[in-house]
């Protein structure tokens, strides 16, 4: 399994943990008097983007048929700017968006922003990268 | 790997596209307001990356792995998963288009269809890989010959 496979697979399973952690507090959250908003979407989130979308991206990293003899798995480096950008986009999501929603701040309507472009940039990374492996032979 | 999933795989990374350009732009639209219409994308996001991706790329990738058939068709009768890659991306189109708005209820019916067909195309393959000598036990005298 390459490397930036392994690396996909365990930050899924960590997205995996603190989404399900996440939906914990929310349900907890009334029986503690908070009331955070803009949990729900983050969840949501943290679910399908960090564990389910990651996990595909891994796999079919791994286990789409094979780019050339050269270059089995495509562009690595690519590989490897798609995993930074989606790691780093939907971490600053999930710390942005609450806060925000808690108080209007220039400041972190940027980060959003940023936080939007960088996991865009990531699924446009993985699909350049699938496309010409996805193929009969 | 088979055509049909390469076809169904190449919608699905079109659908992903799709669904996180959508999401990208209600992410913007949050943290900047761009235009409070741009809401009504919500429902296409979920549908885009729900069904377009996800489970076209999970009966996409199950119809190439799972274990085939000793006999032809392998992977079962071709026309079922392609009726079911057919319906599903029907029903998405008439989501998408706003022009379709009002055939709500045919797409959710195509989908339903879709995921009947899908089940019907996987669900004897979801069975144990034979080993050399359950394979050999299984074929029929001209296959050994």
């Amino acid at each position: 399994m390459p490397l930036v496979t392994r690396a996909f697979i365990k930050a899924s399973l960590l997205y995996l943990v603190l989404a399900l952690g996440l939906g914990v507090f929310q349900a907890a959250q009334s029986w503690l008097g908070l009331g955070l908003a803009g949990l729900s979407a983050v969840y949501f989130h943290l679910f399908l983007v960090g564990w389910v979308t990651q996990m595909i991206m891994g796999v079919g990293h791994w286990f789409f048929p094979k780019y050339s003899q050269q270059l089995p798995r495509g562009n690595e480096a690519l590989a490897w700017a798609c995993f930074w950008l989606l790691n780093i986009g939907l971490a600053l999501r999930a710390i942005v968006e609450p806060a925000l929603s808690a108080q209007a701040a220039p400041l972190l309507s940027g980060l959003l922003v940023a936080s939007a472009v960088m996991q865009w940039l990531a699924g446009l990374l993985f699909v350049y990268n699938a496309w010409p492996r996805i193929k009969e032979r | 790997m088979p055509r049909f999933s390469v076809v169904a795989i190449r919608l699905a990374l079109l659908y992903f596209l799709l669904g996180i350009s959508v999401g990208a732009l209600l992410l913007v639209n949050k943290a900047v307001l761009l235009h409070p219409v741009l809401w009504a994308l919500l429902p296409l996001h979920i549908e885009f990356l729900l069904i377009g991706w996800i489970v076209q790329l999970v009966f996409a990738v199950a119809y190439w792995i799972f274990p085939r058939y000793l006999n032809e068709p392998k992977r079962g009768r071709p026309a079922l998963a392609w009726a079911a890659l057919i319906c599903l991306n029907a029903s998405l189109l008439m989501l998408a288009i706003p022009a379709l708005a009002g055939w709500g209820l045919l797409a959710r019916g195509l989908q339903a269809v879709a995921a009947l067909l899908l089940a019907a195309s996987l669900w004897g393959r979801a069975r144990p890989t034979l080993t050399g000598v359950a394979r050999a036990a299984q074929q029929t005298p001209s296959q050994k010959e």
